[in-house]
């Protein structure tokens, strides 16, 4: 499946849609990427007079790369029906600050994908390789039958 | 292995994966896993996970579908330590 049609099938849209393009994806892992817009609705908030995105919302987004995206590459050759998500736990370091107009790169390796639960070990960095953000993402990923 | 030896071996299995307002002392046989222990979905499949480490067995989809209680993870496990 390529990246165009991976990021077709997302069930997100503006403005909870924190993907712009995916840089590679194979059976192991997947590198994504998205630059946040200095207008995002939650910098009017966060915080008073000083924009900075919050944790949610880089939790979401390598959730989203991490893995629906790349869940939905590895559900991609098995059935081709749409998906029931449900996040299921996250543990996530934050190192540095993303602020307004920033591009971050999310790297999501496999750590396991077995009975519809995909676990991940994920990595935000930015354009100059430092490490924003790193964890262990899960969920499950159950194929809709009609 | 008797089914006595897996449910003593089972237990702490399923104890680590309770939500902390449901006791250990509720993991009956018949105790249902999602419905009556409260156990998420996801926390099934860890649930498993450890179970095919504990029993060095492997499981497959229809096994998962059909673990409902206490007591069918104690027949799946029979079942495949035997074998």
């Amino acid at each position: 499946m390529k990246p165009t049609e991976i990021i077709a099938k997302l069930p997100y849209s503006h403005p909870f849609l924190f993907v712009d393009s995916i840089d590679t994806v194979n059976d192991e892992g997947l590198v994504g990427r998205y630059t946040f817009r200095t207008d995002e609705y939650f910098y009017k908030g966060h915080f008073k007079d000083h924009p900075v995105t919050p944790g949610v919302i880089l939790t979401e987004c390598m959730a989203q790369l991490g893995l629906v995206c790349f869940g939905i590459y590895l559900l991609s050759e098995s059935s081709g029906e749409d998906l029931q998500l449900a996040l299921s736990s996250t543990e996530i370091d934050f190192l540095k600050p993303v602020y307004p107009g920033d591009t971050v790169i999310v790297i999501s390796e496999k750590i396991y994908f077995r009975f519809n639960k995909l676990k991940c070990k994920v990595k935000m960095t930015n354009a100059d390789d430092e490490i924003l953000c790193t964890g262990i993402i899960s969920g499950m990923l159950i194929p809709k039958r009609s | 292995m008797t089914s006595e030896e897996i449910y003593t071996k089972l237990q702490p299995i399923i104890a680590a994966y309770l939500p902390e307002d449901v006791s250990a002392e509720n993991i009956k046989k018949d105790a249902d896993l999602t419905q009556e222990l409260n156990i998420n979905s996801a926390h099934l499949v860890d649930v498993v996970l450890d179970v095919e480490d504990a029993f060095d067995i492997e499981l497959s989809n229809n096994d998962l579908e059909s673990l409902r209680t206490v007591n069918d993870a104690i027949a799946i496990i029979a079942n495949k330590v035997e074998n």
